[in-house]
């Protein structure tokens, strides 16, 4: 209780002392759903606050100390460009950046299109934010739907099932994902079907209902793309109902430790997941990572963590690269921009603005009665990308 | 037919929890004639404390005592919130504990978030009911028959309450007539508390046997308030078996529904409720409501148009605005044109329910209609701003021909409910007809024509459309449409007795206002250069309410201050801080309190308290039971 | 020449209640034609059957030779038939006037004006009518904080507004003071007989009714029992035992069926 007042404080004391400009500073725009979704914007933030610290702490931007000015969308887009046009008009700030929910991502995709601001989007996974309306003065930093469902796919395709449902919540997101995988999976395995498919409403899933109604098509495995309240309610009621034994299951997001935690002793074994096993990465990168999240923050880090890290780095690597801080001096330099992260190193593509930025993919398993991610292995975000000559023509041609 | 009995057995499982909370709203609103927008938030309370106490009492003794403990304490909770804040307001309009409600809502979703943490939690299942039984060589969770067995057994022992308790009697008697129960010399508060009290133990009830089943989490309350409403006003208010049979129906339908149509779910229980109330506009088991207090038009103070100095007043005002573009930045500008699109928003708003007497629930339905239209305009045919603008808003003004036909059968909150659902079927068609209108990703790049993409420019024409938007349904008040409207609003009886043909106003008035609302949501996808499904949701529809009812709905322009202030503060809080929910709730239930009449209520009785216009004039007084009696006697 | 309104055989039950049963009478122009009964007779339902508000089950309404029978109260109404309510009916949240002035809008067909100022509309004819019932003074005054006396005079404003042939006053004096009673009364009846219109009226209080009808009907159990002038009904035995003996027991059994 006390750290959400003393960050909620933070944000104020960050927003209003950010309003009388100084010299020697860069002010950077930064918005997200911190009051509509907590769960995952709060580590979110704690990795925006470590790279802040460690970018300052080495002296800034060259010497001139970033400022990041967190403004709230409360989940809704329209409010979302409200601040965005806060932070731009009133705030000065050379860039935004942002987003956990893919519609206020396409907003802010959009806003900045028309208000030539530069905006990496940190969280949204939709393809059509690089793609369909991928725009000049957008890039996107975290793995997408396509790269997840192609890794997935990839997974699933190895499986001798045959028959598939699939579970996704009912709006853009899941739809998109369940399209993706799909395709994915008939071309590597022309022989599967789809036998059912059900899309509950996003947090108010029926769970009982709904995995009979999977368990009468009687699927050889199931891919599930819900998360968070409704994905408890349904390991928990389709357990009990045995629906999910002797069945391959692939579980979109389930590894993140914001999803997988709160299942604790109940979190099922042998799901094919992506997900952030940070328990068991033993790269360099990541531990100098985990060992200073945990020392600032006394909390294990979440995936969030990495993306707000990752955006905040990606921030101070384009700001950096070029003295040019315009938007169209910004955008130049960010294509093709290599930034340091967590998970490696990664790039921003020149041809699709989306970083390639990669994803661990295991089978869930239960430790000390806590669900974790068994066997995770890395998957580097390049692979799962169409080429860059292939992905410029999915972007409109403007 | 296996499948099909299992299927069954687990609506039932749903119905369950569905039944408890709604029977809690169903006997609060019978009695309290409150509708008790917390009553989400109460179940959620439950849940949380029911996670709390599970965790520190462990075993079966353990589980169940905390499920009873949590209850009860949030009974307690509930019943503080009615002697503290509801009882001070019982007189206001109805829709002001509404309001106040709305406000404990908003406060508890981000108070949950601070004593419990914003991350899902997962309490421990039931003791003794882990495993699941075998039915037909299909496994139904052991659970699931528990809750089958306790809808009918609560049931019951609520039926048992009310017919062998004097307790129960006196409730059921205030079902039917407060003002018998009152001249009775039953003491009305304790009376009011107790049920009051119960029906949020009964909420809490039902979220604290969610535990077992999924997470807890702070967005528990608006995913169940609008679908436990729905399942009250199916069943008849103040029906605790209609509530029992409409949960039953909604989760049943819902099973077998996903079976043929996989996302149905999203608006199932919507469209059962619009059929039924088109059929039986008063629910399954509900009785005609004899007398539905009227939404406004309970002060006695006559309105009048603006004297003289008043108009010169409002023109310095508009003047004022027009001018503020050479003093203010970009976006404070911007900021001004949200608030002026949603002044224009809430006149229409404070038309429907204050000129035509009908409390709409879903006005957001016809701003978002106008929103798409312009959309549509602009991105299927080319259109120009201009014509899109013109265009646009005709969708709203469809939407509440259609709409409307239907709803104006209704009164009170069944007319509420019934708008309630159109929006929702609005909007879960903008939400999912994907290829049409992007779904939850909307349609961007709806951006204004050269001359008005400036902030400054945009301003000016917010500002025009508003105050020409503004001032026509200000002459409309005043003329005899206005008139005509208010009569059938303040007398049913008597309007009909000298030929006003009340529906044929209602419907019109309801059409004027989603064409105003279209307009405004025109403006607004202008503004922000994109139209997503949340302008058509239950969130937008309550901004308005809360703008007309802040501003005072008893008076003529309390909308326009209402709006501004209401907009300002949620702009300004959203941009300061996180909790901007908490500060929000907390200053609309101040402010219901200390000014249920709103502001602009509030500033005319202060300057009739002042100057009193005659020696005989007798100060403002209500007269709201007095003319709802004369409805119901006749 | 045909009556003014002709009554023929009107019936109403409710759930095998009959309320009105075989209900027949004409009324002149220009007459005062008294209702009474004791309560739950059948009063106001006949009255409320009258103006449209019930729909009979059967028989047949004709006013000046024109069958208003099941017609809607606005469409009664524009027929021109006025009529005030045993409870008053008005617009609370109007002054005096404008009440008036509505009325005036509904009977000129100009209630669906979007462009005039209502306020200014009808001055006179408002005023002149809140004359004839002597409530000029009170013109200004916001209707909801009347006396109820005001109310009642008001509510014959309105009811006079669509220039009546007919007036149905239900229990026009309840409520009031006996002096105000006898005033409202001597006043219904100069306008009605100076303007020629027929006026029908329920009441309790029988000073009222043997000071000003012209002729009195007597309702007992849904079913006209006696007809005549004031003098005829007061000596008619039946009539005297209704209200004297054992029509108040039957009364209570009646009433509770009338509730079903």
């Amino acid at each position: 209780m006390k750290k959400i007042i003393g960050s909620a404080l933070a944000a104020l004391v960050l927003a209003t002392g950010a309003a009388s400009a100084q010299q020697g500073e860069i002010k950077v725009g930064e918005i997200n759903s911190y009051s509509a979704l907590p769960a995952f914007t709060e580590p979110y933030r704690k990795g925006m606050e470590l790279a802040l610290k460690e970018i300052n702490d080495a002296g800034g931007i060259k010497g001139k100390k970033l400022v990041i000015i967190s403004k709230d969308d409360g989940g809704k887009p329209g409010d979302a460009l409200t601040a965005a046009n806060e932070l731009v008009s009133r705030d000065g700030v050379v860039l935004l950046a942002g987003g956990f929910l893919s519609n206020v991502g396409l907003a802010l995709a959009d806003f900045a299109k028309q208000k030539k601001v530069l905006y990496i989007a940190a969280e949204p996974l939709t393809d059509a934010i690089v793609w369909s309306k991928g725009n000049d003065y957008t890039f996107r930093l975290r793995t997408s739907n396509y790269m997840q469902a192609a890794m997935l796919a990839e997974e699933a395709a190895k499986l001798p099932a045959k028959r598939w449902a699939t579970i996704a919540p009912n709006y853009e997101f899941g739809q998109s994902f369940v399209a993706a995988f799909k395709e994915l999976l008939t071309k590597r395995r022309p022989d599967v079907e789809f036998v059912a498919e059900q899309w509950p409403p996003l947090g108010k899933i029926d769970a009982g209902p709904v995995l009979q109604a999977i368990d009468a098509a009687k699927p050889d495995a199931i891919l599930n793309a819900t998360f968070a309240g409704d994905l408890v309610k349904l390991v928990r009621e389709g357990n009990t109902r045995g629906v999910f034994k002797d069945r391959a299951v692939v579980s979109y997001l389930t590894g993140e430790p914001e999803y997988l935690d709160p299942l604790k002793e109940e979190t099922p074994a042998g799901w094919i997941v992506t997900g952030y096993p940070w328990y068991s990465i033993k790269t360099a990168a990541h531990q100098a990572f985990l060992d200073a999240y945990q020392q600032l923050h006394k909390d294990y880090p979440r995936l969030g963590s990495i993306v707000g890290y990752s955006t905040v780095k990606s921030i101070a690597a384009v700001l950096t690269a070029t003295d040019d801080h315009s938007t169209d001096g910004l955008a130049k330099a960010m294509k093709g921009l290599k930034v340091d992260t967590p998970f490696g190193s990664i790039v921003y593509r020149a041809a699709d603005h989306q970083s390639t930025l990669g994803a661990y993919i295991g089978t869930t398993g239960i430790r000390d009665g806590k669900g974790i991610m068994v066997d995770p292995v890395f998957r580097e975000g390049a692979a799962y990308l169409p080429s860059e000559a292939d992905a410029a023509k999915l972007r409109p041609a403007n | 037919m296996e499948f099909i009995l299992v299927q069954t057995l687990s609506g039932l499982a749903s119905a369950a929890s569905l039944f408890l909370v709604a029977s809690g709203l169903s006997i609060i609103f019978g009695v309290t004639r409150i509708v008790n927008f917390a009553h989400g938030a109460f179940y959620m309370l439950g849940a949380y404390m029911a996670f709390t106490l599970t965790d520190r009492w462990t075993g079966a003794f353990g589980f169940w005592g905390a499920i009873i403990a949590a209850s009860l304490v949030v009974a307690v909770l509930g019943a503080l919130m009615e002697m503290v804040l509801l009882r001070r307001i019982y007189q206001a309009p109805e829709l002001f504990q509404l309001l106040a409600t709305f406000g404990v809502t908003l406060m508890v979703q981000d108070i949950v978030v601070l004593i419990w943490g914003p991350e899902d939690l997962m309490g421990p299942r039931a003791p003794g009911f882990t495993g699941a039984v075998t039915v037909f060589g299909r496994m139904v969770p052991s659970y699931d028959f528990l809750l089958i067995a306790l809808g009918p057994v609560v049931l019951g022992l609520l039926w048992l309450l009310f017919h062998y308790t004097r307790w129960g009697v006196l409730v059921r008697a205030a079902t039917q007539d407060r003002d018998m129960v009152a001249a009775l010399g039953v003491n009305q508060k304790w009376l009011f508390t107790s049920v009051f009290a119960l029906g949020v133990f009964l909420a809490a009830l039902g979220g604290a046997l969610q535990i077992p089943r999924t997470t807890v989490s702070h967005s528990m309350d608006l995913a169940i308030i609008v679908e436990v409403f729905v399942v009250v006003v199916i069943g008849g208010l103040g029906s605790v078996l209609g509530a029992f049979v409409a949960a039953i129906i909604v989760s049943e339908l819902n099973a077998f529904g996903i079976l043929i149509f996989p996302k149905i779910s999203l608006i199932l229980v919507f469209l059962v409720m619009a059929v039924v109330l088109v059929i039986r506009p008063w629910g399954l088991f509900g009785k005609p409501e004899s007398a539905p207090r009227p939404a406004a038009g309970l002060s006695i103070r006559p309105w009048r148009p603006f004297t003289p100095a008043e108009r010169i007043a409002v023109a310095v005002g508009v003047f004022g605005a027009a001018v503020l573009p050479f003093f203010l930045g970009n976006y404070a500008l911007t900021v001004g044109a949200e608030i002026l699109v949603f002044v224009l928003f809430a006149a229409s708003l404070h038309f429907l329910m204050t000129v035509g007497g009908l409390a709409s629930f879903g006005h957001a339905a016809y701003f978002g209609l106008g929103a798409y239209g312009a959309a549509f305009l602009v991105k299927f045919t080319g259109a120009p701003m201009e014509a899109a603008l013109l265009v646009g808003p005709l969708m709203g003004l469809a939407g509440a021909v259609v709409f409307g036909w239907f709803c104006v059968r209704l009164s009170g909150v069944y007319f509420a409910m019934l708008t309630l659902a159109f929006a929702q079927i609005a909007w879960s068609i903008a939400f999912q007809w994907v290829d049409v209108t992007g779904g939850d990703n909307g349609m961007l790049g709806i951006w204004p024509s050269t001359w008005a993409s400036s902030p400054r420019g945009f301003f000016w024409l917010a500002l025009g459309i508003a105050v020409v938007g503004v001032g026509i349904l200000r002459v409309l008040v005043f003329s005899p449409f206005g008139y005509g409207l208010r009569a059938s609003r303040d007398s049913a009886l008597r309007s009909e007795a000298i030929g006003i043909d009340r529906r044929s106003m209602q419907w019109v008035a309801f059409i004027v206002a989603g064409t105003f609302a279209g307009i405004s949501g025109a403006t607004f996808a202008f503004l922000k250069g994109s139209v997503f499904p949340d302008f058509l949701g239950i969130p937008t529809s309550v901004d308005g309410l809360v703008m007309v009812l802040l501003g005072g709905i008893e008076t003529v322009s309390g909308a326009v201050v209402g709006a501004v202030v209401y907009k300002a503060l949620a702009i300004w809080l959203m941009s300061q801080t996180d909790l901007s929910k908490l500060v929000l709730g907390a200053i609309i239930v101040l402010l219901v309190v200390a000014f249920p009449k709103g502001i602009v209520g509030f500033l005319e009785d202060l300057r009739y308290r002042l100057r009193p216009p005659r020696a005989n004039g007798a100060g403002p007084k209500t007269a709201g039971y007095g003319i709802a009696k004369v409805e119901a006697a006749e | 020449m045909t009556a003014l309104l002709d009554v023929r055989n009107l019936a109403k039950s409710y759930g095998g209640v009959h309320a009105v049963r075989g209900v027949s009478f004409s009324l002149e122009a220009g007459q005062i034609l008294a209702l009474i009964g004791p309560n739950g007779a059948g009063k106001s339902t006949c009255f409320n059957m009258l103006n449209g508000q019930i729909r009979p089950n059967a028989g047949s309404i004709t006013l000046a030779g024109q069958d208003i029978t099941g017609l809607a109260p606005r469409v009664v109404w524009r027929k021109g038939v006025g009529r005030t309510f045993q409870i008053t009916a008005t617009f609370a949240s109007m002054t005096v006037r404008e009440n008036v002035q509505v009325a005036l809008l509904s009977h000129h067909g100009k209630l669906w004006a979007a462009f005039r100022y209502a306020g200014a509309a009808y001055l006179k004819e408002a005023e002149a009518l809140l004359a004839l019932v002597g409530m000029e003074a009170q013109a200004a005054r916001p209707c909801g904080e009347l006396a109820y006396g005001d109310l009642k005079r008001l509510e014959l404003a309105i009811a006079l507004a669509n220039d009546p042939k007919l007036l149905l006053m239900d229990e026009p004096t309840a409520g009031m003071a006996p002096k105000e009673r006898v005033d409202l009364m001597r006043l219904t009846a100069g306008i009605a007989r100076e303007k020629g219109i027929g006026v029908l009226f329920t009441e309790h209080d029988m000073d009222v009714v043997f000071e000003h009808a012209d002729s009195v009907m007597v309702l007992n159990r849904g079913e006209l029992i006696a007809t005549g002038s004031p003098e005829a009904v007061r000596r008619d035995p039946q009539v005297r035992a209704i209200y004297l003996g054992d029509g108040l027991l039957y009364d209570a059994k009646h009433r509770e069926g009338d509730a079903a």
